[in-house]
């Protein structure tokens, strides 16, 4: 007899079980969802920045035969935001415009070529206001507000000390500054926004497709919007093609194609083209950070001011959270006292920013390891024995009350130092002829779900059902929002492993609000923890349903039964019932069997009370991550080349080892991105790059190896131990970059993008200062 | 205008009317409804719609759909044989070449045309056959073994 064992697949390389719809071409993205008879719905633009609406005149466009809907402000006057204290944008501008490109009026149309027709005979009568295109502009004495609401344009103002500042710095061996600069960025998802809605008016319901990350809030705010209750409401997310955070809040695109949908009384298709895109973005906001650090001789951090502005765009959106991680997670990475934190998130005449990837912890993260690397270079320290001297001593709570249980930093330095022959190899590199060779270190950080949801309904923070009927197989049933990065396949994963089957039993159904119990979405990092743990705690309790099926048919008790997956006896010696066996005794009282599994993190998790806003930056368990970069710098040109990377991530136990590698790996790229190409430039307001082309991303040419050591500190709250895999090694990419490259130039760029333009500049102007020097002057 | 076309597309012939402005992307996706071939930008950016023309890559949304006239086009949708995934396939999903998809049909018939022509392309062929698609989720390093292992399993016999 083949002896029956628990099947296992936790910490094994599991291709994604959507994989094969993904490959075949198969899997619907929202604009895939082709449906004969839909109108095609087509948004008019705003070409001023912050002007005031005197007149919007459809009339020419609405008398164009097969045009069946035209909505402007007029048709909705409610607001949407994904925070319940700042929810002040319209899904169409009424008033004022206060961005280049913000929706005015839409169409819906027989065809794509009809409405754009339409669009074209729409008169947009105005008073232009003045218009501020930098955080400066808009913060300064004179200038208008933007927003009734929001005096001096200030949308939030952020400060904290913690400790006695100016003691650590008088205190202090050496006290540095620098100001930063980092240019705001797009997420450039490669799924371009896309809503189809569908209403039907003899019912009053409408149901509405949209490539989102959090379908839970966008049935929140269409309920808002179209003054619809709930229960009128079906949101169905399909495949995604992408988020990196322009997802995690509702957009203007999906609220317009409902609005459209319901005017019409039919079904609009509404898909929004690249440059649109771009302009819906919410990426991350540019971001001026001046950032001062006192350090002992022996490399101790004894003191550190930030002082972060945002330019956050012509709406709240996030703000008010990105600007608060920017200061709260100055914490919980080393062992800091006496933090002193100045943020403030402006609001600006330019497309709403958002929760990019990383939410608000790059940018500082950028500045301060840049900083402290510079200062150790100072110092003559070792920049990666510095890290080592403010390690935290975990368990803990930071002085801003964040709890840190698991803390794997440690070991991902160890790892990237030996992988990439720091020791050997810092300082000694070859470089050939007109190529500067260099190493950078840094370190990053982030959060496994906020502990603290935006939505606080008292729920629990995740919860999932489990259905098994005759047939034997689970259907796993999650509002968990898949858009690539496995969320799917990780709870399939978790299921499987609790009750020792093979994932091929288990079947998931995601998104469609019909079916599957709510999820406040993807977004934070929060999926494999919180709905991880809501599925191990389902798994367990189906588990118990079989157990007391197997007791009661092998005339046992419960706890005499053991579970091999597809085996429940009865001590060693029995032969025990097959899974099916024990499913059928299962229905036999209750039919089809429905479980449910939760989770809620702890109230120690949720953040102190020091300052306001405080309760931002708590989590169940931080992930950590280290960089080392090798870079190459043509001194011709200007152009750096990042030849290889090494990177270790503490992702508590990695469920999924391939997924996990190909999220850091994503991570560090997109970081890369950030650090060397991509910048959202505006010409008074108009986005100069929103096109692919202009915004660099960077291609398989530019792109270097990446190596991944994971490091498992095995967390005691999470899933099998697990923390976040998705987030928390894009911040070092940045300043390990600009680390590196002062490594190989001595030059130290503190802008970024750093171009090769600037790099060129830098080089140009050291050469023009060396010989000025030469030539006696000085 | 419009005007007839006639092309072999995944294998079987088909004859359409189409406008003279049309796109072969849109020819793809809305008349014949092969969506897996896919819009990702306002034109020529991205290489999401990369399909095979006599199998050369080529941009869909760059080529108009009259122009392919008795040509042999073949999208992510004629890969699978007997509906298991081809060698081209099974690398992007055994070594995650793909993470949400979005551009995975365009790198993948890249990177069939790719191994149609070269069977066992070096690093830098890779490199130099998908440079010009774009992906957001992979960092490319992955994508890279995708194709390498899909060459070993052309080795071995499987299709691209």
């Amino acid at each position: 007899m083949n002896q029956i064992m628990p099947a296992h697949n936790i910490g094994d390389y599991v291709p994604m079980i959507d994989g094969p719809e993904k490959v075949s071409g198969r899997a619907k993205f929202t604009a895939d969802l082709v449906v004969p008879g839909a109108l095609a719905g087509h948004i008019f633009r705003s070409p001023y920045s912050h002007a005031e609406i005197l007149e919007i005149d459809v009339t020419e466009a609405a008398k164009l035969p097969g045009v069946k809907a035209i909505v402007t402000g007029a048709d909705c006057d409610k607001t949407f935001g994904v925070l319940p204290i700042a929810r002040t944008e319209h899904p169409l501008a009424r008033d004022k415009v206060r961005y280049c490109g913000e929706p005015v009026a839409a169409v819906a149309a027989v065809d794509d070529a009809t409405a754009k027709e339409a669009l074209r005979r729409i008169k947009l009568k105005v008073r232009q206001l003045p218009a501020y295109h930098t955080a400066g502009a808009a913060l300064a004495p004179d200038a208008i507000n933007i927003h009734e609401c929001r005096a001096h344009n200030i949308e939030r103002d952020v400060f904290f000390e913690l400790g006695d500042v100016a003691a650590a710095f008088a205190g202090a061996d050496l006290v540095r500054e620098g100001t930063y600069n980092c240019a705001e960025v797009c997420q450039n998802q490669m799924e371009m926004h896309a809503a189809l809605a569908d209403y039907d008016a003899v019912r009053d319901r409408i149901t509405v497709h949209a490539s989102t990350q959090v379908p839970y809030y966008v049935h929140l705010m269409l309920s808002q919007i179209l003054g619809m209750d709930m229960s009128r409401i079906r949101v169905v997310k399909p495949h995604v093609g992408g988020g990196f955070g322009c997802r995690t809040e509702t957009l203007n695109v999906e609220l317009i194609a409902a609005l459209l949908a319901r005017k019409a009384g039919g079904c609009v298709r509404l898909v929004v083209n690249r440059e649109e895109t771009f302009i819906t973005h919410r990426g991350r906001p540019e971001t001026d950070i001046r950032l001062k650090i006192g350090l002992r001789k022996d490399g101790r951090v004894a003191g550190v001011e930030c002082e972060c502005t945002q330019r956050g765009g012509a709406h709240s959106g996030y703000g008010v959270v990105t600007i608060l991680y920017a200061g709260s997670m100055l914490y919980a990475i080393y062992d800091l006292h006496n933090v002193k934190y100045i943020g403030k998130r402006v609001l600006t005449n330019t497309p709403p920013c958002g929760a990019f990837r990383g939410h608000g912890t790059v940018d500082v993260r950028f500045a301060f390891e840049s900083l402290l690397d510079q200062m150790a270079s100072e110092m003559g320290l070792d920049p990666i024995a510095v890290r080592r001297t403010n390690l935290l001593k975990v368990p803990t709570f930071t002085d801003n009350d964040l709890m840190v249980n698991s803390y794997g930093l440690p070991e991902c330095i160890d790892w990237v130092e030996k992988a990439s022959g720091w020791k050997e190899r810092k300082g000694r590199l070859l470089s050939p002829n007109g190529i500067k060779k260099g190493l950078g270190f840094a370190c990053s950080h982030y959060i496994s779900g906020a502990s603290k949801p935006v939505n606080w309904t008292g729920e629990p923070h995740a919860t999932i059902k489990l259905k098994l009927d005759f047939d034997g197989s689970i259907v796993l049933l999650t509002g968990a929002a898949e858009i690539g990065q496995g969320s799917s396949t990780v709870l399939v994963q978790s299921v499987a492993e609790v009750l020792g089957l093979e994932l091929s039993r288990i079947r998931i159904v995601t998104g469609d609000s019909d079916v599957v119990p709510k999820d406040n979405g993807s977004y934070s990092s929060r999926v494999t923890f919180m709905v991880g743990n809501a599925a191990i705690d389902a798994a367990n309790n189906l588990k118990a349903v079989l157990i007391a099926a197997a007791a009661r048919k092998l005339d046992a008790k419960p706890d005499e039964i053991e579970c091999l997956g597809e085996l429940y006896r009865a001590g060693a010696q029995d032969k025990g019932l097959t899974f099916n066996e024990v499913v059928t005794e299962a229905l036999r009282d209750t039919g089809t069997i429905t479980v449910t599994g939760n989770y809620s993190t702890i109230p120690e998790s949720h953040g102190g009370k020091k300052y306001r806003g405080s309760a931002i930056g708590g989590t169940m368990g931080y992930s950590y991550a280290a960089q080392v970069v090798e870079v190459s710098v043509d001194e011709d040109t200007g152009v750096v080349t990042v030849d290889k990377v090494w990177v270790a991530h503490d992702c508590g136990r990695a469920l999924n080892r391939l997924t996990v590698e190909g999220q850091v790996q994503g991570s560090v790229w997109m970081g890369m991105g950030q650090a060397m190409s991509e910048e959202a430039a505006y010409h008074e307001g108009l986005m100069l790059t929103a096109n692919m082309l202009d915004y660099r991303v960077p291609t398989i040419q530019d792109s270097p190896p990446i190596e991944v050591g994971i490091i498992e500190s095995i967390d005691p709250h999470g899933p099998f131990g697990a923390k976040e895999a998705g987030e928390g090694s894009l911040a070092a990419f940045l300043p390990a970059l600009t680390n590196a490259i002062a490594d190989a130039t001595g030059l130290r760029f503190n802008d970024l993008p750093v171009t090769p333009d600037r790099v060129f500049a830098a080089l140009e102007k050291r050469v023009r200062e060396a010989g000025r020097k030469q030539n006696g002057g000085g | 205008m419009a005007r007839i076309l006639s092309l072999t597309l995944n294998g079987r012939t088909r004859t359409d009317a189409v406008p003279d402005n049309l796109l072969l992307l849109d020819y793809l996706r809305e008349v014949a409804g092969l969506t897996g071939t896919k819009t990702g930008c306002d034109g020529g950016e991205c290489g999401a719609c990369t399909v095979l023309v006599d199998d050369c890559s080529r941009l869909a949304c760059l080529t108009l759909a009259a122009t392919v006239d008795g040509r042999r086009i073949d999208t992510v949708e004629a890969l699978a044989v007997d509906g298991r995934l081809s060698a081209v396939q099974r690398g992007f999903h055994e070594k995650l070449g793909s993470q949400c998809g979005y551009c995975t049909p365009g790198f993948i018939m890249a990177s069939a045309g790719l191994l149609r022509r070269n069977p066992r392309p070096s690093d830098d062929e890779i490199r130099d056959a998908l440079g010009s698609n774009i992906c957001r989720c992979t960092g490319y390093v992955k994508i890279i073994e995708a194709v390498k292992h899909a060459a070993a399993l052309c080795a071995e016999g499987m299709a691209p």
